[in-house]
């Protein structure tokens, strides 16, 4: 049980219940198949306080969340709120315990009013009149309450993402809910958007709510917070108090000291500049800008490594190079420069211009599962000369061919007649990057190369990458692994929030101060 | 066209489009919450039969409506099953129902009356009644009016009101209640709705036996109603026409009954005129006839604006981080 601090001398029952934290998980654990989402991990966060959870992507911490939010059900743990053990089979559950959660992606139906989210699912009657009526009056003494204006006819497509999340703040709150968890809440708020947010979460607090923010970017925990839990790999490495803690010390602990994976290589003997990228911009379809004006430069024998916490931008970055997105700005290879928009900025002319593209969902961008090695082996090279007969494909080549690509690089098993699906991630790896390797390029763009990977495939295609660099090519490497980033890269570029915070060599850095830059601290100001 | 005439095109219009009308408010209750239906003709067809079956055996077309609901209920259920807990293609589940209901009308048809697959033809009790609204016989001397009312109105069996009824009823559900709020967001986003606390799976199923009973109602008005007696392929396509009227009425009730009434319309012209000759061509009857479906073609290809079908529609809903 708690101890009582603010009410020393007259402990009565209720003011037990008054300390007893908000919510306490003990020892939960989740796994799905073989991968630990979540190991044995315990939280307290007390009642009228903003709980900061903060961790890499994949830290498992969604997964806690939704376990909180009766998603998924743990395989193993107790949830306690306020102090009562309490089984969360469902969100239905989940809402009666309290608990309001603000996803990511909003959960609203775009083409209902303001109102009539706030009340789906939590209506008082039959009938919608006198709910609707009841919402109003409620979304009045909010706004006023807590800064929370939104006009509550207004239809959710019509409204900008930061009025669609006030919505879900506010379906929470009509849902009396005193625990409020928003999960990546400023991904896609602008700076004053967020601010506004942080006022609002304040306000919260200060009327006795509880917050769980879930987030990757330490400014913002640093800001907002009482308190703050690290998590790394699925584990819950510290709970501190935010103001008794540094942002270089959550960078640590949120990185964490692995051991380095160390590749052989020789310092680079860089060339002449290949890829050239200057005030490159993209706007997504939610009018939020995903680039923000990136300039960098790539010369042949030499892999720039970009490192950032996934949703930066470095996604964006790739598939404008990649030829899948269209951007605005200036990019040149070899000096001449790449259409960014209309019909020529396609994936086929990046390949022709002699750009290769390895992409980080190797599922959704690089294979078509339910098709063979060899039909994979083919794509986006389906039209050169080599593997046509006319205007048929010459399947004979393209098998014998990729029966030497597999050879080449170690495919297991070598059979091309298998279905992309069926090889292990590491082999679907090997088939895509030999796929892009064997034709050349000047320039190679690769996202995640190992993500999903054993460590056997690691170290190869880590050499692979090696030789393709001292065979004189350009490599664009991005990855979320910071191991990665060191082993491979000759110079580093931290992109967060669509641009590039600054550049370091791998010998002038260390993964604290990389940790910072990609939580948007600047490195030097420590 | 003199008066009288207009006034049967119209009153035949009213009778053709009241199996298209109950069968585009079933596809709108389905597909408002997400679930395709192509399979409206099957349940539609079975109904059909069975109504005229058990209204034959029984000699009481009450007892015929509730055969042919049970019947077009049961395949509803099928592609509940199908689409809803085993999460499979709702085109695949609608075609398979369709083609169901296709061979076992006539399998059974001709195992039980041995006439070809047609039913005995029905009379008496054992087929709904005209209704002569109040007023009727008094007020048809009165010009314009007085036929309108007698004839037009007046006169149709107990479904065709029935049928008119369900429009606003069908609105008032949609968009005036707790129900109907939830299923049009299920419709546009099962996410939403299991997030708020409330059960995508029950929500669904509800829907698709509603849907399943109003294509009970238009197969029972089929065979009971507007004909004597169930005939092989009797629906004729009108699950089809009424999936294009709804798409035609952008999802919306009262929009869905405007464009029955002009299918039906259609289908009236094409029955009253067997040739028409318009600026000294004539049109041949089989023009005529297939005017409802030229008209469908047309809706399908997209010739009548812009129609937007709720946005998680033919999806299974899976929950997701």
């Amino acid at each position: 049980m708690a101890t009582v601090t603010q009410t020393e001398g007259r402990p009565s029952a209720a003011a037990l219940s008054q300390t007893a934290p908000a919510i306490e998980l003990r020892g939960i654990s989740k796994a799905f198949g073989a991968v630990q989402a979540n190991k044995d991990i315990s939280i307290r966060v007390e009642r009228g306080t903003i709980h900061g959870i903060i961790g890499e992507n994949g830290a498992g911490k969604s997964t806690l969340m939704s376990i909180l939010y009766g998603f998924y059900k743990a395989d193993a743990g107790d949830i306690l709120i306020g102090g009562t053990k309490t089984d969360i089979p469902d969100s239905q559950a989940a809402i009666r315990a309290g608990i309001g959660m603000v996803f990511q992606h909003f959960k609203l139906v775009e083409n209902f009013t303001v109102l009539e989210n706030v009340v789906l699912g939590a209506e008082e009657g039959a009938f919608l009149r006198p709910s609707l009526a009841k919402a109003r009056r409620l979304l009045v003494d909010l706004a006023r309450e807590y800064e929370l204006n939104v006009d509550p006819d207004a239809k959710i497509e019509d409204l900008g993402v930061g009025m669609q999340q006030r919505v879900e703040i506010l379906k929470a709150l009509y849902r009396q809910a005193d625990i409020l968890i928003l999960d990546e809440p400023t991904g896609v708020l602008t700076p004053s958007e967020a601010d506004h947010l942080f006022r609002i979460l304040r306000g919260l607090r200060d009327e006795g709510k509880t917050i769980i923010l879930i987030t990757h970017k330490l400014r913002e925990i640093m800001d907002v917070t009482d308190n703050v839990s690290v998590m790394r790999r699925g584990e819950m490495t510290a709970t501190v108090k935010t103001a008794e803690t540094s942002p270089t010390e959550l960078a640590e602990l949120m990185v964490g000291r692995k051991v380095l994976l160390r590749v052989d290589k020789t310092p680079a003997q860089p060339g002449p500049v290949v890829l050239k990228v200057e005030n490159l911009r993209v706007t997504d379809e939610n009018g939020v800008e995903r680039l923000r004006s990136i300039n960098l430069e790539v010369r042949a024998g030499e892999i720039l490594g970009v490192a950032g916490v996934a949703g930066n931008g470095q996604s964006e970055l790739l598939e404008v190079l990649g030829g899948i997105t269209e951007a605005t700005g200036t990019v040149t290879l070899n000096g001449h420069p790449l259409q960014l928009s209309g019909p020529e900025s396609d994936g086929r002319s990046r390949r022709q211009a002699g750009i290769a593209h390895v992409p980080e969902d190797r599922h959704r961008l690089g294979l078509i599962l339910d098709f063979t090695a060899w039909e994979n082996t083919g794509f986006g090279y389906q039209d050169r000369p080599d593997y046509t007969n006319g205007a048929l494909m010459n399947q004979h080549a393209l098998r014998t061919d990729t029966e030497g690509k597999m050879e080449r690089f170690d495919v297991r098993p070598a059979n091309c007649w298998l279905h992309a699906k069926s090889f292990s991630g590491g082999n679907q790896q090997k088939i895509v990057l030999a796929r892009e390797i064997e034709r050349n390029p000047d320039l190679l763009l690769v996202g995640q190369p190992t993500r999903g990977v054993d460590i056997g495939a690691i170290e190869f295609i880590h050499q692979r990458l090696i030789e393709l660099r001292d065979a004189g090519k350009a490599i664009l490497l991005v990855s979320v692994e910071l191991d990665e980033i060191f082993a491979l890269s000759d110079r580093i570029a931290v992109i967060f929030d669509g641009r590039i915070m600054g550049e370091r060599t791998p010998d002038q850095t260390d993964e604290t101060e990389l940790g910072m830059m990609m939580a948007g601290m600047d490195g030097k100001a420590r | 066209m003199d008066y009288a005439t207009l006034i049967q095109l119209l009153d035949s219009t009213l009778r053709l489009a009241t199996p298209l009308l109950f069968a585009c408010l079933a596809g709108l209750f389905s597909e408002r919450a997400g679930i395709f239906d192509i399979g409206l003709e099957g349940k539609m067809l079975a109904a059909a039969f069975f109504s005229a079956a058990a209204a034959a055996m029984t000699g009481n077309v009450w007892i015929g409506l509730l055969a042919g609901t049970a019947a077009s209920l049961s395949l509803a259920a099928l592609h509940g099953l199908a689409s809803i807990t085993f999460k499979g293609n709702q085109l695949i589940s609608g075609v398979a129902i369709n083609f169901l209901a296709s061979g076992l009308t006539v399998l059974v048809g001709q195992t039980w009356f041995q006439l070809g697959g047609r039913t005995p033809s029905l009379t008496g009790p054992s087929r709904f009644q005209e209704i002569t609204l109040p007023f009727a016989d008094a007020l048809e001397p009165v010009p314009v009016i007085g036929p309108l009312y007698a004839t037009v109105l007046s006169g149709h069996t107990i479904l065709v009101y029935v049928g008119l009824l369900a429009v606003p009823v069908t609105w008032y559900i949609l968009f005036r209640t707790r129900f109907g709020l939830r299923l049009r967001a299920v419709g546009e986003n099962p996410g939403a709705v299991d997030t708020a606390g409330v059960s995508v799976v029950r929500l669904r199923y509800s829907a698709v036996l509603i849907c399943g009973l109003l294509c009970g109602l238009a197969g029972a008005y089929l065979s009971t109603g507007l004909s004597a007696g169930f005939v092989k392929e009797m629906s004729a396509g009108r699950g089809f026409i009424a999936l294009a009227a709804l798409i035609f009425a952008k999802w919306r009730p009262w929009y869905a009954l405007s464009a029955c009434l002009l299918f039906g319309l259609l289908e009236a012209l094409g029955n009253r005129f067997q040739s028409l000759e318009i600026l000294g061509v004539t049109l041949p009857t089989q023009f005529m006839q297939a005017l409802p479906y030229i008209l469908t073609v047309v809706i399908l290809a997209g010739f009548v604006g812009k129609a937007i079908p709720p946005r998680a529609g033919g999806e299974a809903y899976a929950k997701e981080r």
